[in-house]
């Protein structure tokens, strides 16, 4: 029951942009706000995957993965660089603490 | 789309491994194997399933697992409204395409840019689906006897992988802005929302495009 509910919910809410609103030319200073949306939501989704534990933030290894994204990002490292040294960071301070 | 599922290569192997602990998940809340895969391929977005099963597994309630679930996933509103002028076609065509849209492949593609791509979205997309249900069906047969493959760094190495793509967005003054609005935002909301609210919350950042005319 939960299950498809909880799919039949997704796909309505991806289907929003794609379906509802596709072709349509949308006035410039719409899109000036979308350009906006990446950047926004990005950096939250930072916020709430280094720092947040349910309701809680936490200061956790997590920060090692933020720091290893942070210089991988400086230094243009390819992708699979970022993500293993994120994750490479974050497993070596849970086995060190 | 070649480009896109190239693109996704180096994210299969944690995207799997992350499938892999939302099966064994599943199972220790008393989830079949056939409806942890059910729901990996139908609602394809993680922390929103975690969510659910969490939960449901903690006695929560069917409503209050919907709830939660559909909470992480609002976000996915905005996201598509920024990419919707690049899917034509049928309405049936852009449904199952505006499946495949995940925060990776988003990103990944210029999602909210003027370069984005919608074949990679695509590619990232089909490429991510694939690691994540058939991770998903490996954690939910073998169950508990693969033990928790999250327990390292796997959450860290999407961390990074969103600092790197939110890196690639800075590049003036109003994205900075709307970057730090968004983060502030996320920050100040999580102690006094339920999780995901915060994120959706965040795109009121975008005000800062907003030039004086």
């Amino acid at each position: 029951m939960a299950v498809i509910a909880v799919g039949a919910g997704t796909v309505l809410l991806k289907a929003v942009g794609p379906v509802g609103v596709s072709g349509r030319r949308l006035p410039a200073r719409v899109n000036e706000l979308l350009e906006m949306v990446a950047p926004a939501i990005l950096a939250a989704l930072v916020v709430s995957e280094a720092f947040a534990s349910g309701r809680s933030l936490v200061l956790d290894a997590r920060v090692a993965a933020l720091g290893a994204g942070v210089i991988t990002a400086r230094l243009r490292a390819p992708l699979w660089v970022v993500v293993l040294a994120g994750g490479a960071a974050t497993a070596l301070v849970r086995l060190l603490s | 789309m070649g480009r896109g599922v190239r693109l996704a290569l180096p994210l299969l192997p944690a995207a799997a491994a992350l499938g892999a602990s939302f099966g064994v998940l599943a199972r220790t809340a008393h989830f079949g194997t056939a409806a942890a895969v059910l729901m990996s391929a139908t609602t394809f977005a993680g922390s929103a399933q975690v969510a659910a099963v969490s939960v449901l597994g903690a006695g929560g309630g069917v409503a209050a697992a919907v709830v939660a679930a559909l909470l992480l996933n609002a976000r996915y509103a905005p996201i598509g409204i920024s990419v919707a002028h690049a899917f034509r076609g049928h309405v049936a065509r852009r449904l199952a395409e505006s499946q495949l849209v995940v925060d990776e492949s988003w990103a990944l593609a210029g999602g909210g840019t003027q370069r984005f791509d919608r074949l990679v979205l695509l590619g990232v997309g089909v490429g991510l689906w694939f690691a994540w249900v058939g991770g998903t069906a490996v954690g939910a047969l073998l169950g508990k006897a693969i033990g928790d493959p999250s327990a390292f760094g796997l959450d860290g190495a999407f961390t990074a992988l969103f600092v790197a793509l939110l890196a690639v967005q800075l590049r003036d003054r109003r994205r900075v802005a709307a970057a730090a609005g968004g983060a502030a935002i996320a920050a100040l909301l999580t102690p006094f929302t339920s999780p995901g609210v915060p994120i959706i919350a965040a795109t009121a950042a975008v005000v800062v495009g907003w030039r004086r005319a």
